[in-house]
């Protein structure tokens, strides 16, 4: 099946045009997908749900387009998969969590609307933490997920079976949604591109919520271009969600061979002030290096407020969390806990069983920052500190064009490393809170393995509001000039397997 | 900042939270250790700062629409979830006893 391996190995967008002209069938590349999660998921932990025989349809449905010259889009007959967060019709979505075990969702997300409109073929849905909390992918109430690199270690979190998937070649693309850094961090542990778009510009309509202002719908993909094309398909206005903007979409593909030079490329001050693991920071200032060889001119910048994201953050998102999940008290969906005595006691034993320990710290935690004699002291002070974070970039962004930083300050950590220490845990996502606060368009993009850990690192490129076609452009001058990274090792032992 | 027992059985009562004595104990420190540390915003002068209540800048959003009827999902998909319905209406527990 050498073949089947060869398939696996192509970017999205090169498996679309073999596609196109008919030298590869979606069935065929779907079954080459299925055949190598088959063989390889049970170590790796990607997967919640495979749904091979709807993939096998919609493939089948692909290639009838193509021989009638139909094709929808690049996406066409390309088989991809999804967090778990987004609400699937009749696919079970359980967003990582006991509580919505079993819960077949009545309708479709937006962006898996998008999805099916373009002809994508769905394989199935992807493991991540409990309802979208966690750096680590421990937090999955039904199994860790592992890093293709080092199964070892965790591929970081929340999405961390989406950057798995793709890391180890399970599916050509997949979406996750990025809250604190939840995309953006996995794709760095994992060696692959995330994208976190502006808030606003991704739907977040049927995707589970977890912090409404926050939260954001983006693509995972082996390379940036295949990252642009997903993102190409899911980005734009959904009437169905108020938060959603009404600005035209980029053609995200058309700039994106342009280069970096005149770019100015702004290095936060705070982000390199220590703090970062050496071989992460080695790596990190040999991409800034390269950039100036192509041209771009770096900018130091400053950001003073930046030390404050985890903390504003840490009241903000578990306070949105604790309004968000009010809703899963047993009456509509979901777990309802047996034999209770009364709806009180019914609601309460329900969310004992049905949530991890995580959501239920940040339950707390919200829960108090809201509560009478807080709000102020903890809730308020914390969304004006977000004003401040958010006029840092702004005086940034007016002597550069986008900014250039390390997405974590470690590569990938162990599993059981840092679950006894939440606050730890909490701290992995130091470099990617703020342009969640600020809603801003960031991305990781790979800039090599860490010389001792031989661990990928990540380069974290963010953008001004709604300029996420600068920020691409410049990730895929890094990822042409630095060629692609070596394939993790979990991924050559499953080729012979597959 | 440290939280006492009654005060995080008091959270978990809002919170509509039945916790495990044990985890109780382990909230209050953890939760203290979090809180501690959120202390640090307080280092900040934020008079006159108004919060970001909204992610999106003004104007960004979309505009009001006109309120029209679009179709919604029917009666018998919406209570295809339920843990337990009776004839159109989601059945819980007795509220009042």
């Amino acid at each position: 099946m050498s073949g089947a391996g060869e398939l696996l190995e192509r970017s999205l967008l090169d498996l679309s045009a073999a596609i196109e002209r008919g030298e590869v069938g979606a069935r065929e590349a779907t079954e080459a997908a299925l055949r190598r999660i088959e063989a390889s998921d049970g170590r790796l932990g990607a997967f919640l749900t495979v749904t091979a025989e709807a993939a096998l349809r919609q493939a089948d449905a692909a290639d009838a387009r193509r021989a009638r010259g139909r094709r929808l889009s690049p996406l066409d007959g390309v088989p991809l998969a999804l967090k778990d967060i987004f609400l699937t019709e009749g696919i079970p979505t359980t967003c990582g969590s006991r509580i919505l075990e079993g819960y077949l969702p009545p309708y479709d997300a937006t962006v898996v609307e998008r999805l099916k409109g373009a002809g994508a073929v769905l394989l199935g849905k992807l493991n991540m933490d409990e309802f979208a909390m966690g750096s680590s992918t421990e937090n999955s109430a039904f199994k860790p997920c592992r890093n293709p690199y080092d199964l070892s270690r965790t591929p970081g979190g929340s999405s961390g079976g989406s950057a798995a998937a793709v890391a180890a070649r399970l599916a050509w693309g997949t979406l996750g949604t990025d809250t604190g850094g939840s995309i953006r961090e996995p794709a760095s542990f994992c060696g692959v591109v995330g994208v976190k778009p502006s808030y606003g510009r991704v739907s977040r309509y049927g995707v589970v919520a977890f912090a409404s202002s926050l939260d954001q719908v983006g693509p995972l993909g082996r390379t940036v271009a295949d990252a642009a094309a997903l993102l190409q398909v899911v980005a734009g206005h959904d009437p169905r969600d108020m938060t959603s903007s009404t600005r035209p979409v980029a053609d995200y593909r058309r700039d994106l061979e342009a280069g970096a030079r005149d770019l100015r490329i702004g290095v936060p001050r705070e982000w390199m002030a220590g703090g970062v693991e050496a071989g992460v920071e080695q790596r990190v200032r040999e991409a800034l290096a390269l950039y100036q060889k192509l041209g771009a001119r770096l900018v130091e910048v400053s950001l003073p407020h930046s030390r404050y994201g985890v903390a504003a953050y840490y009241i903000i998102a578990p306070a949105e969390a604790s309004s968000n999940l009010a809703r899963y008290d047993g009456v509509r969906f979901g777990l309802r806990a047996r034999d209770a005595r009364g709806l009180a006691e019914m609601y309460a034993e329900t969310r004992e069983q049905g949530f991890g320990p995580e959501t239920k710290r940040r339950i707390m935690l919200g829960t108090y920052a809201l509560s009478s004699g807080y709000y102020d002291a903890y809730y308020l002070r914390a969304q004006k500190v977000r004003t401040l974070i958010r006029r840092d970039f702004d005086r940034a962004f007016e002597s550069c064009d986008v900014l250039a930083g390390p997405v974590c300050p470690t590569v990938a950590f162990r599993l059981g490393e840092k679950v006894a220490d939440p606050l730890q845990m909490y701290l992995a996502d130091v470099f990617t809170i703020t342009c969640n606060l600020a809603a801003l368009p960031g991305l990781s993009v790979p800039c090599g393995l860490h010389p001792a850990q031989g661990m990928p690192v990540g380069l974290q490129l963010v953008g001004r509001p709604f300029d996420e076609a600068t920020m691409l452009r410049a990730a895929r001058a890094l990822e042409r000039e630095m060629g692609p990274l070596p394939g993790p090792e979990a991924v050559s032992m499953a080729r012979g397997v597959s | 900042m440290s939280l006492s027992l009654d005060e995080v059985r008091r959270i978990a009562a809002l919170a509509r939270l039945r916790l495990a004595p044990e985890d109780e104990r382990v909230f209050a420190g953890q939760l203290s250790a979090i809180l501690e540390y959120v202390e640090q915003l307080r280092e900040l002068d934020v008079s006159g700062v108004e919060p970001m209540t909204h992610a999106l800048a003004a104007g960004e959003a979309a505009a009001l629409r006109e309120d029209e009827v679009l179709p919604s999902l029917p009666v018998e998909r919406s209570l295809a979830a339920a843990p337990a319905r009776e004839g159109a209406c989601f059945k819980v527990p007795r509220i009042i006893e």
